[in-house]
C-alpha cells in the first residue's frame, strides 16, 4: 500500500525563492494567517485525493467549454483554460489598502481622458507630452471634445500588478479600453470554489456577484434610457477573438445580448440592434471591440468589425460607450513617469500605488539613461498600438544591441525602458507524490467598475502564473496558468451566493424577443446555399452521367442540362467570340473550382460560413455533418467517373442537411427563416429547371424528361404513379401540379404561403411578403392543353408564369432581406433620369 | 487691397453595379471661412434625397456634412458648388522669417520644465507620424540638402518645395490614392498628394510640424484654347509651422507659395483626415466614382455657363 503523504509533510518540501517575496509566507515566520483555512484542508488530504480534486477542476473547465484562443496555436482557435488548484489568498488589510489604491488610480485615470478628450489642460501646463497624446495610434483625434453618456470615460479598468521582493505592489500596466479577465475570473471562482467548500467559507472568501452586479446597475443606470427600459449589450469582435469564450460568458452571466458589429445600426444618431422582430434602440454598449475598429465611417475605414455612424451616436449623447471611444490612449506606459505629478493636480493627492519605475525615451536625458543602463532594463514599446515584443536588455548582444540603441535613437518617443521587477512567488499544484507544490513567479490583474457612488474594486482577480519555475514574464498570449484569486472578507457574517449558475426563464425570454437578424439572415442563407447546392450537385451527375452517350437523344439531353447549368451560374455562360471550354473540362471546374462561385464547393464554403455564423445553435450532428459535406470535394476529383462518386457523397450529405433543417433546430422565430430559405431556392430552382424543355423544341423537349425528373429528384414519385418512360404531362403534373409531391412547384408555393404568415407572425410583421398571386395563377393552370402533340403554344405560356413566379421569389427573398435583416426600406424613387 | 473671385463646381457621381440599401458618407466639400477667404455662396446638392443629413465641424474645424440613406439607391450625385472670395495672403515678417529651423525644432520639442505657448503647442499636433506620413531617415536626409545648419526655416521650407518639384516627375498613372508615400517617394514621381505626403514626411522627419491643405487651384487653359467645364481637379499642399507668423503654405506640386489661386476645403495631418467625401456601404459592389471639378474666375463664369446650368447664378455687383 502506497504511503498515503499528508500536506503537512509537503509544506515542509516547499521552498521559497531567495530574494523573492512568497505569497504563502516566509521561511521564518510561516505562513500568513490568511492562507490557513486553505491550508488546514490540504492538511486533511492526501496527494492522490488532491489531484482527483485538481482533475475535477480541469474537467469543469472542459466541461463549461472555457477556452482561451491563441493565435498561431497548433491547437487552433480553441485552447482550453488552465486553472491551479490552489488560489492566490489576499487578506482583509492588504485588501483595503490595494483597492483604495486601485480605485484612486481608476478615478485618476477616468480624468485623465477627460483632459485630453477635453481642454487638455495637462498638455498646456507641460505635465505630459505631446508625444503620447498626437504621436500614438491610440489617441482617437474624432473623438476629441465629445462629452460621454453618463459623464464618464472609464467604466471599467483593470490594471496588471507585481509585487516586489519588498512585498510593495507596483502598477505594470493599465486596461483602459476594452479590458478581458473579469470572465475567466469569474470563472475561475466558480470551478474553484467547488473544488475547496470549507476553506471558501471559512476564511471567508468575499464574492464577486456584487461587483458584477454592481457593473451592470450601472451601466443601466448611466445610461441614456430616459423613460425607456434600458438596453445594454456586449459588443464582441466575434469568435476569432482570443477571449471570446469570456465575451459569451459574461453575456450570459449579465444577461446582455452578445452582438457583433453587423447586429447594431445607428438611425438618426441613435443606435438600435436588429432582431427578427425590427429594430430595439440599444442604450448602453460594453464593448471588447477596440477603438479604432468601433466606426468605419469616422475611425477606421478598413474594418469591418465596427458600426458605421456609431461616433454620431456617442457625439450626440445617445449612448454609454464602456469604455468610451479613444480610451486605449492611456494604455502606455509611457505615462508612468508623468502620473505621480498629474495625480496631485487633478486629485490634489499622491499617487497611492507607484507605477514601475520606467524611463519614457522621448526625453532626451531618458533616452541616454536607459541606454546606459540597457543591461537592468526591459525596453517596451511605449504605446499598446505597437506591435513589438518587450526585449531584456541583458539579453541583447553585439549587432542586435547596436540595431536596437539605432532604433532607439531613431523613434526614441516609441521606447520605454522599464526596471526589471523580480515577481513574487505562489505554490501552484503539481501533484507529483515527491514534489506535490512548486513555486511560480505571479502576476495579478484587478478590475474596477465605476459605479453612481464611486469605483467599486472586485474582491478578486485574475492571478496569472508563470509558464515554468524562474521564468518572469507572464503572458496569456503565449498560454499559461491562472488561479483563482480569494479575498479574505473583513466582517463574518451571513454571505449568499447571488451567482446564476444555471439559465432563468428571464434569460430565456430574452433570446428569444432579442434575436439577433444575423442569425436569421445566416439561417436563412444556410436554408438557400444548401439547396442549390443538392440541386447543382445534382445536375452536375446529371450531366456526367450523359458525357459517355452518342446517340442524338443523350446528345439533346447534354445540351439541356448544359443549357440549365448556364442559367443556374453552374457553368459560364457562353461568351461570343470566346472558344468555348470542352464540356467535360468545365463540369469538373463547376464540381471542385473554388475560384467559380457557382461551384458545388463554393455553395457548400458559402453555406459552411453561413453555418459557422451560428454554430450555437446547431446540433453536433448537424454540425459535424456540415464540416463534411464539402470533404469529397477536396482534393479535386480529376475524371468524371470521380466526380460522380464525389457528388454521391455530397449528395448523401445534403439530404442529412435536409433532415436536419426539418426535424433538428428548434422552432423558434429564427428557424422559419432557414424553413423559407430552403423553399425559395427550391421554388426558383424548379422553375429554371422545368423552363428549359418548355422553351425547347418538341424534340430537344422529349430528350429532357429524363433527366429533368432526376434533378428535380421525382424520379421515383413519377415512375411509381405512372410506370412508363417519361411524357411530358406526367413530368409536368408531377413536378408543377402535384400538391403531394415536395419537389414540386405547387407543393413550395403552398408551403410558403402558411410558411411567410407564421414569419410574420413571429417576427411581428404586419405585412409579411405574400406569394397568394403566384399561387392563384399556378392554381388555375389546365393542363389539358398537353395532351395534344404540339402543345407548343401551352409550353410557352406555362414556361412565362414559372419565370414570374421565380421573379416573385426573388422579390419575396429581397424583401425579407430587407425587412428583417438589414431594415432599410424599398426605393420607391425613380432610378436617375439619363 | 485687391480681391479675386471664384465660382467652383465639384460634381462626384458614384454608379453602383449593385443596389446599396444602407450608405453612410462623410463630405467635406464646404470652403473654410479664413481672413483671406471668404464663403460668399454655397450649395450642395445630394441626390437621391438622404434620409438623414447633418453637419457639423470636425476636430480640425472642417465643416462636415454627413449623409445616410436607409433606402435602396443605386446612384450618388454630389454637387457642391460656391463663389469664394480670395486676398492675398498673409507674408511672414522679416523676424518671423529669419528664425532658424533648428530653433523651431527645438521650440516644439518637450522639456518637463517648459510650457508650450497655445499656438506651439496646436502645432505639435502635426509633428508627429500619421495614418498617410511616416517619419523616417530617409526623408530627413533627402531633406538636408534644404535644411543646411542655421538656415532660416522659411528658406528651407521653400528650398524643399522647390526639391520636390525638380527631383518628382508629375505622373497621374504612377500611384492611386492609397499607395504608400513610401513607393511615391522611391519612384519620384506621382500626383500632388504624393509630393504633399512627401513634403510633410521630410518636415516632421526633421522635427517640424506640417499640415496637408486641400482644395482646389485655378488652371489656366492651353495658349489659344478655351476653358473647359470639368477639366479641374481637387488639389493639395502643404502647410509649415513658422512662430511669430502661423502656417506657411507651400504648394510642391507648382513650387509656389499659394496665394490667389488656391482655394482652401479644410486641412489635416494628412488625406486621411481631410479625404473630400468617404463613406461606408452596404452592398454596392465594384464602382469608381467619375469626378469633375471646374475653377472659374468671376470674369469668366457666364461665358463657361452659357447654358445655366448650374445651381448658382452670377454675382450681382455689391
Amino acid at each position: 500500500m502506497a504511503k498515503q503523504r499528508a500536506v503537512t509533510d509537503i509544506l515542509r518540501q516547499y521552498h521559497p525563492v531567495p530574494d523573492r517575496f512568497d505569497e504563502l509566507g516566509s521561511m521564518g515566520s510561516g505562513p500568513k494567517s490568511h492562507w490557513r483555512p486553505l491550508l488546514k484542508q490540504l492538511n486533511l488530504e492526501s496527494v492522490d485525493s488532491l489531484n482527483l480534486r485538481s482533475q475535477a477542476v480541469a474537467n469543469a473547465i472542459a466541461e463549461d467549454g472555457v477556452t482561451y484562443n491563441v493565435y498561431e496555436d497548433p491547437r487552433g482557435d480553441s485552447r482550453p483554460w488552465e486553472v491551479d488548484l490552489l488560489p492566490l489568498v489576499l487578506g482583509a488589510d492588504e485588501w483595503q489598502w490595494l483597492s483604495k489604491a486601485v480605485a484612486q488610480r481608476a478615478e485618476l485615470l477616468d480624468r485623465v481622458l477627460a483632459d485630453l478628450y477635453g481642454d487638455q489642460s495637462l498638455l498646456k501646463e507641460g505635465l505630459m507630452p505631446p508625444a503620447l497624446v498626437y504621436g500614438q495610434a491610440g489617441f482617437q483625434w474624432p473623438c476629441q471634445g465629445i462629452q460621454p453618456a453618463g459623464g464618464r470615460f472609464l467604466h471599467l479598468y483593470a490594471l496588471d500588478l507585481a509585487r516586489a521582493p519588498d512585498g510593495g505592489w507596483w502598477v505594470m500596466a493599465d486596461r483602459t479600453q476594452a479590458p478581458s479577465g473579469a470572465g475567466y475570473a469569474l470563472q475561475n471562482r466558480l470551478v474553484i470554489s467547488r473544488a475547496f467548500p470549507a476553506p471558501f467559507h471559512n476564511l471567508p472568501v468575499t464574492n464577486l456577484s456584487e461587483f458584477f452586479q454592481g457593473f451592470q446597475n450601472s451601466l443601466a443606470g448611466m445610461s441614456p434610457a430616459g423613460t425607456e427600459s434600458p438596453l445594454c449589450v456586449l459588443l464582441t469582435p466575434g469568435r476569432f477573438n482570443e477571449t471570446y469564450f469570456e465575451h459569451v460568458f459574461l453575456a450570459r452571466y449579465l444577461g446582455l445580448p452578445l452582438v457583433e458589429g453587423q447586429d447594431l445600426t445607428v438611425r438618426d444618431d441613435t443606435v438600435y440592434l436588429k432582431t427578427l422582430q425590427g429594430l430595439r434602440r440599444v442604450h448602453a454598449i460594453y464593448r471588447r471591440l477596440d477603438d479604432g475598429f468601433c466606426d468605419p465611417l469616422e475611425l477606421r475605414a478598413d474594418s469591418v468589425l465596427g458600426i458605421p455612424g456609431l461616433l454620431g451616436a456617442v457625439r450626440a449623447g445617445k449612448v454609454l460607450m464602456a469604455n468610451a471611444l479613444g480610451s486605449g490612449v492611456l494604455e502606455s506606459a509611457a505615462l508612468f513617469g508623468f502620473l505621480p505629478e498629474i495625480s496631485k493636480k487633478l486629485l490634489g493627492s499622491p499617487l497611492a500605488m507607484p507605477s514601475v519605475a520606467s524611463w519614457w525615451c522621448g526625453e532626451k536625458p531618458a533616452l541616454d539613461y536607459v541606454i546606459e543602463h540597457l543591461d537592468e532594463l526591459v525596453i517596451k514599446p511605449a504605446f499598446a498600438s505597437m506591435r513589438m515584443e518587450p526585449v531584456f536588455g541583458y539579453q541583447v548582444k553585439g549587432e542586435e544591441r547596436d540595431a536596437l540603441i539605432k532604433k532607439m535613437h531613431a523613434h526614441p518617443h516609441a521606447f520605454v525602458g522599464q526596471e526589471l521587477v523580480h515577481l513574487s512567488q505562489a505554490p501552484v499544484w503539481k501533484g507529483e507524490r515527491d514534489q506535490p507544490l512548486a513555486t511560480r513567479s505571479i502576476g495579478l490583474r484587478l478590475f474596477a467598475a465605476a459605479t453612481p457612488s464611486g469605483w467599486r474594486v472586485m474582491p478578486g482577480g485574475l492571478t496569472r502564473v508563470a509558464m515554468d519555475e524562474g521564468v518572469e514574464v507572464i503572458s496569456m498570449q503565449r498560454g499559461g496558468l491562472s488561479k483563482d484569486t480569494w479575498v479574505q472578507a473583513r466582517y463574518t457574517g451571513p454571505s449568499t451566493s447571488l451567482i446564476k449558475k444555471r439559465l432563468q426563464v428571464s434569460d430565456l425570454l430574452d433570446g428569444e424577443r432579442d434575436t439577433p437578424s444575423r442569425v436569421g439572415e445566416n439561417l436563412f442563407w444556410m436554408g438557400r446555399h444548401s439547396e442549390r447546392a443538392e440541386c447543382t450537385a445534382r445536375l452536375l451527375r446529371a450531366a456526367f452521367n450523359r458525357l459517355s452517350g452518342h446517340d442524338q437523344a443523350s446528345e439533346e439531353a447534354l445540351l439541356g442540362l448544359q443549357q440549365a447549368a448556364e442559367q443556374f451560374g453552374t457553368l459560364p455562360e457562353a461568351e461570343e467570340d470566346a472558344v468555348p471550354e470542352p464540356l467535360p473540362e468545365a463540369l469538373l471546374k463547376a464540381v471542385s473550382d473554388l475560384k467559380f462561385p457557382g461551384s458545388v464547393a463554393s455553395i457548400l464554403q458559402a453555406l459552411l460560413f453561413n453555418a459557422s455564423q451560428v454554430r450555437d445553435r446547431l446540433s453536433s450532428d448537424n454540425w459535424h455533418t456540415l464540416n463534411r459535406v464539402g470533404k469529397p470535394l477536396s482534393p479535386a476529383p480529376a475524371t468524371p467517373d470521380q466526380s460522380i462518386r464525389a457528388l454521391n457523397l455530397v449528395l448523401l450529405d445534403c439530404v442529412s442537411l435536409a433532415g436536419f433543417a426539418m426535424d433538428d433546430i428548434t422552432r423558434d422565430a429564427s428557424w422559419v427563416f432557414l424553413v423559407i430559405g430552403r423553399r425559395l431556392e427550391r421554388l426558383a430552382n424548379l422553375c429554371t429547371l422545368i423552363c428549359v424543355p418548355l422553351f425547347s423544341d418538341r424534340f430537344s423537349r422529349h430528350a429532357m424528361l429524363e433527366w429533368l425528373l432526376e434533378v428535380a429528384n421525382s424520379e421515383v414519385t413519377y415512375r411509381t404513379r405512372y410506370r412508363r418512360t417519361p411524357e411530358l404531362l406526367g413530368v409536368l403534373h408531377t413536378l408543377v401540379m402535384d400538391a403531394s409531391n415536395p419537389h414540386s412547384v405547387m407543393f413550395q408555393l403552398r408551403q410558403l404561403q402558411k410558411d411567410l404568415p407564421e414569419m410574420g407572425r413571429k417576427t411581428g410583421q404586419l405585412f409579411p411578403p405574400d406569394l397568394g398571386e403566384a399561387l392563384q395563377r399556378l392554381q388555375a393552370v389546365d393542363l389539358h392543353p398537353f395532351e395534344r402533340k404540339r402543345p407548343d403554344k401551352a409550353c410557352e405560356a406555362l414556361a412565362e408564369l414559372l419565370c414570374d413566379i421565380r421573379s416573385e421569389v426573388y422579390r419575396v427573398s429581397d424583401e425579407i432581406q430587407r425587412q428583417c435583416f438589414i431594415h432599410t426600406r424599398y426605393s420607391d424613387r425613380p432610378v436617375k433620369p439619363d | 487691397m485687391t480681391f479675386v473671385r471664384y465660382h467652383v463646381r465639384h460634381e462626384t457621381l458614384y454608379q453602383y453595379d449593385q443596389v446599396v440599401g444602407e450608405s453612410h458618407h462623410l463630405l467635406r466639400l464646404t470652403p473654410r471661412a479664413l481672413p483671406w477667404q471668404r464663403n460668399l455662396e454655397h450649395h450642395l446638392a445630394i441626390a437621391p434625397e438622404p434620409s438623414v443629413r447633418r453637419s457639423f465641424l470636425d476636430c480640425f474645424g472642417n465643416r462636415i456634412t454627413k449623409i445616410h440613406f436607409t433606402a435602396d439607391h443605386e446612384y450618388l450625385e454630389i454637387v457642391s458648388e460656391f463663389w469664394v472670395e480670395l486676398r492675398n495672403r498673409p507674408k511672414p515678417s522679416a523676424s518671423a522669417a529669419n528664425v532658424p529651423w533648428e530653433t523651431v525644432r527645438d521650440r516644439l520639442r518637450y522639456r518637463a520644465d517648459r510650457k508650450f505657448p497655445p499656438d506651439h503647442l496646436q502645432a505639435t499636433a502635426f509633428r508627429f507620424v500619421s495614418t498617410n506620413v511616416p517619419i523616417d531617415s530617409q526623408y530627413a536626409a533627402y531633406a538636408r540638402e534644404a535644411f543646411l545648419p542655421g538656415r532660416p526655416l522659411v528658406e528651407a521650407a521653400d528650398a524643399l518645395m522647390r526639391m520636390i518639384h525638380r527631383d518628382f516627375s508629375f505622373d497621374a498613372t504612377a500611384t492611386e490614392t492609397f499607395t504608400p508615400v513610401e513607393q511615391a517617394f522611391k519612384a519620384r514621381r506621382g500626383v500632388c498628394q504624393d509630393f504633399s505626403h512627401i513634403m510633410i514626411a521630410c518636415l516632421r522627419s526633421v522635427g517640424l510640424a506640417a499640415r496637408y491643405m486641400s482644395g482646389y487651384i485655378l488652371t489656366h487653359p492651353p495658349e489659344g484654347k478655351e476653358r473647359l467645364v470639368g477639366a479641374d481637379a481637387t488639389h493639395a499642399w502643404v502647410a509649415v509651422f513658422v512662430p511669430d507668423f502661423g502656417w506657411l503654405e507651400l504648394d510642391p506640386t507648382n513650387a509656389l507659395r499659394p496665394d490667389l489661386e488656391h482655394i482652401t476645403l479644410g486641412w489635416g495631418r494628412d488625406f486621411s483626415d481631410i479625404t473630400p467625401m468617404r463613406g461606408v456601404l452596404l452592398g454596392g459592389g465594384e464602382h469608381e466614382p467619375e469626378i469633375a471639378v471646374t475653377v472659374v474666375p468671376e470674369e469668366e463664369f457666364a461665358s463657361l455657363y452659357a447654358d445655366g446650368e448650374t445651381y448658382l447664378e452670377e454675382l450681382s455687383p455689391e
